[in-house]
């Protein structure tokens, strides 16, 4: 049974997604950004930490097959595929003061639902609807956003202009119950001019659990005991 | 910087922590007395706990993933909490994050699961502080004399430290801040040359 639904750039949405159910994520436009947060459902104490994920599997991007792992060392979802092989997780997602420097001033009352609104307005919007708040922020993962360190002392940080165009896609298995907050106001890097944040398709899908031969697993041993602490197979 | 009161001088042993408050224009000075040992510390706006250390807010304001002097250590809302105004090892790690008992079984196996690790320093010391911080105030931190190069290949590695005997790094504080600080126990990776060793702490109130 494959569910879907389009949000428009922009906005904001959370969602559950129960285990071993995929989420793909679609970009109906070019430059798309879909800063995420993931909190396990059944305790969202335990929330996707960043470090963790990135440092245990040696890499400063997210990328297909990466699983990404909580605060206490549980695989959260894997990357099961994706047109991309880099998404964005270190550097933040987009602020008031971004939105409103680049693109000017925005209410509802001069707008109406063309509202400009920051990732942080949005996700604040959606963590309150389930308890949750400012102190629940995670460093988000910015899908379809590329930020790429240079090789110099300071590793200094350039955003890739046209990384994502329409119908590049991200899919994601929950390995156990999750919430996941997303938004897709632009990234805070993000240069275009105009405010014209494309939206995104969003399709969840059941599959199987993971074998002993799935991608995610075999990427590394740091990833296999993720997955093994999360199916209760290892502690 | 010009130095005036000392509030506190004081060793913190390898693995322990220590949380205390520096007052707005004061400073913050970090010592590795022996070299190569990751200092593990979070910040906070001492009146308003969430308005904490952010740092992807930090690296993506400054344009560059590493810390060192002029580095504006920002807040989840990038406002800014300190600055690095001294620093004699030239290079520090935020994204690292910090170890925990729990990724220590995901990064290096079941037998380290009751090794001593940074998270369960900052949680016992927040508890501690008594003052409303918990779990969910712990965010991602500041690894103090720790290397971790990434690539423009997106790689990244825990590296040899930079550090050495008796570098130091100094912040000053741009608003009150609380400071939490776990002096690293890991053990099973090069952060702290496989040898963790006492760090210094000095704080002076603003000139």
């Amino acid at each position: 049974m494959t569910r879907g639904f389009e949000i428009p750039g922009g906005a904001a949405d959370s969602l559950r997604l129960r285990r071993h159910r995929a989420l793909t994520l679609t970009c109906l436009g070019d430059g798309a950004n879909v800063s995420m947060l993931i909190y396990a459902a059944d305790n969202p104490l335990d929330r996707l930490n960043i470090p963790d994920t990135l440092k245990a599997q040696m890499s400063a991007r997210i990328a297909a097959p990466m699983v990404l792992m909580s605060d206490m060392g549980r695989a959260l979802a894997s990357v099961t595929g994706s047109s991309l092989d880099w998404h964005d997780a270190i550097t933040g997602h987009s602020l008031e003061v971004h939105i409103e420097q680049r693109h000017g001033a925005s209410s509802y009352a001069a707008h109406g639902n063309g509202w400009r609104r920051s990732a942080r307005a949005g996700l604040l919007d959606e963590l309150w609807k389930h308890g949750l708040g400012a102190r629940d922020l995670h460093a988000s993962i910015n899908w379809f956003t590329k930020v790429a360190p240079a090789a110099d002392a300071r590793g200094t940080l350039a955003f890739v202009p046209g990384h994502a165009v329409a119908g590049d896609w991200v899919t994601l298995r929950a390995e156990q119950d999750l919430l996941v907050v997303l938004s897709t106001s632009p990234h805070p890097l993000d240069p275009a001019e105009g405010w014209r944040p494309a939206g995104v398709s969003v399709r969840a899908q059941e599959v199987a659990a993971p074998g002993g031969d799935d991608a995610s697993r075999t990427f590394r041993a740091e990833s296999a005991r993720a997955l093994a602490v999360t199916e209760g197979s290892l502690l | 910087m010009t130095k005036t009161e000392l509030l506190f001088d004081l060793t913190v042993a390898a693995g322990d922590g220590w949380i205390g408050e520096i007052p707005i224009g004061g400073a913050v000075r970090i010592t590795d007395l022996e070299g190569n040992q990751a200092a593990d510390t979070l910040f906070y706006d001492a009146r308003d706990y969430a308005n904490r250390y952010s740092a992807v807010d930090t690296i993506r304001e400054q344009g560059a993933v590493y810390l060192t002097t002029g580095s504006v250590l920002r807040t989840v809302n990038a406002e800014a909490l300190a600055t690095i105004v001294e620093d004699t090892c030239g290079r520090h790690d935020t994204i690292g994050g910090a170890c925990s008992q729990e990724s220590n079984v995901v990064r290096y196996g079941g037998h380290t699961r009751y090794q001593h690790a940074c998270r369960a320093t900052f949680l016992r010391q927040a508890i501690e502080w008594g003052r409303g911080l918990e779990k969910r105030d712990l965010t991602h931190n500041v690894n103090f004399f720790m290397n971790v190069p990434l690539t423009p290949q997106g790689g990244l590695t825990f590296a040899d430290g930079v550090s050495a005997p008796g570098k130091y790094v100094e912040l000053r504080a741009e608003r009150d801040l609380l400071v939490l600080v776990s002096n690293c126990p890991q053990l099973n990776n090069p952060c702290n040359g496989y040898n963790p060793t006492p760090i210094q702490l000095t704080g002076w109130a603003a000139p």
